[in-house]
């Protein structure tokens, strides 16, 4: 075990700009994979709420399955094994595989998030949209889901921070983001630590603030609505590795 | 695919089992340990040590677990079984030390007014009255931690210790027509790692809600 080497400034100089590029990578596969957890988080949310118990339990099993099963292995079963799957099997470029693989393990949370935001809104509200006669259609646009909407935001914001903390991953099947920028550099000069605390601190930068602005808005909402939807964590992070 | 196949895949995962359940029980035992201590520090009456361990729970908490990984690994550098169990100890450590932060406050007041009322030492006081009922609601939140820990113990294998994402990886490389069998045996296999814990997580839920008030 060699021992720890002296801070080099200008290796941090000679690393920086290479690191700032990939943090856009970071950040786009952030936004990408993000957005299709919310898309697919909705997708879960309507099929569970087919009034078929056997359909249900069944999705719900496969939720718990991809939410307790490693993404890391879940992006390998994409990137590798998914070509072979018979008649639907295609190869998948890094960035596709990390967008579905991280997009579909997240979805699962974000599912429960809807969940517990149309749960929160008060049987009442149906009620009275029935009797007032609204289609199907009004009920969720005018009644349910503005109200179920906004107590989710600070939940749904807070997955987004874990999410972006969750990117690194996509390294290991190849995505260029500053994690494998500084592995890279990493190997061709034997100078890990100023890229990878380098990395760490963009980490920190980019998140600390986010958080703290997630509570703020947490607070604001929970003094609007004075009561949580049914899920909150009260601002308690989760993670998903 | 022919059982022996299978078979074949289960004893190469198998391998690796040992290093992923010492890996997730070490790095638990860490990571409780430093819950405990990160969250007391978090209420201490000295603001010094607040101060210290807000630090060490924000960057944790705000840098991402696998790069803490690579960095544990690549710059300190240490062993990579230790990088592994303190990386991943230390991050879930922080992020538990908020729930016992949580639960410790969550008592109500009274008690602690009650207690002192009784003339209680502060010891005593967190000792046979506040620690008590937090732990009833820490339990369930530690559990669902562990159930994270046990995917984060994947992460692993990327700084080259042989647990069962490693060894998968192994096989698959020499037997590619093989990927799909092996992917999903080793989903399967990280599922039933979580299994008992996802009963064990339930349970401790309803125990902990038995004899309480529901207000």
């Amino acid at each position: 075990m060699n021992m720890i080497r002296e801070w080099d400034w200008s290796t941090v100089i000679d690393a920086f700009p290479l690191i700032f590029k990939a943090m856009w990578i970071t950040l786009g596969m952030t936004i990408a994979c993000y957005a299709f957890a919310l898309v697919f988080g909705l997708v879960w949310t309507f099929i569970r709420r087919v009034r078929i118990k056997p359909l249900q339990r069944l999705i719900s099993f496969i939720m718990e399955f991809i939410r307790t099963t490693p993404p890391l292995v879940q992006l390998y079963f994409i990137y590798y094994a998914w070509p072979l799957v018979p008649y639907v099997g295609v190869t998948l470029d890094p960035i596709t595989t990390s967008i579905l693989g991280l997009g579909i393990h997240f979805s699962t949370y974000i599912s429960e998030i809807y969940r517990s935001g149309i749960e929160s809104v008060d049987k009442g509200q149906w009620e009275a949209a029935t009797a007032l006669n609204f289609s199907t259609r009004q009920k969720w646009t005018k009644i349910i889901l503005p109200q179920a909407i906004p107590p989710t935001i600070p939940m749904l914001g807070n997955y987004l921070i874990i999410m972006f903390k969750e990117i690194p991953l996509t390294a290991a099947v190849g995505v260029g983001g500053m994690l494998l920028t500084a592995q890279k550099y990493g190997a061709k000069f034997y100078e890990y630590m100023e890229p990878l605390t380098l990395v760490a601190l963009f980490f920190l930068l980019l998140s600390y603030p986010s958080s703290i602005l997630v509570q703020k808005l947490e607070q604001k909402m929970n003094r609007r609505f004075d009561k949580k939807p049914g899920g909150s964590n009260n601002g308690k992070e989760v993670t998903a590795s | 695919m022919a059982i022996s196949g299978y078979l074949d895949i289960l004893s190469v995962l198998s391998r690796g089992l040992y290093y992923t359940i010492s890996i997730l029980i070490v790095s638990a035992i860490i990571g409780y340990i430093i819950a405990f201590v990160a969250g007391f520090g978090r209420i201490s009456r000295f603001s010094f040590i607040r101060r210290f361990t807000m630090i060490y729970v924000e960057f944790f908490r705000g840098t991402s677990l696998i790069v803490q990984l690579f960095w544990f690994y690549y710059v300190l550098p240490l062993p990579n079984f230790w990088a592994g169990t303190l990386a991943i100890g230390l991050n879930y450590g922080a992020y538990m030390s908020e729930i016992v932060r949580g639960s410790i406050l969550a008592v109500p007041k009274g008690q602690t007014e009650a207690s002192i009322a009784l003339n209680m030492s502060n010891w005593q006081r967190m000792r046979l009255v506040i620690l008590p009922q937090a732990l009833r609601m820490m339990l369930p939140e530690f559990g669902n931690y562990l159930i994270q820990m046990v995917k984060a113990t994947s992460l692993v294998s990327l700084i080259g210790l042989t647990d069962i994402t490693y060894q998968a990886m192994v096989y698959r490389a020499s037997n590619i027509p093989q990927s799909i069998e092996v992917f999903v045996i080793l989903l399967i296999v990280y599922f039933l790692i979580a299994l008992p814990l996802i009963a064990l997580t339930r349970w401790l839920e309803r125990m902990s809600s038995k004899g309480v008030a529901r207000e």
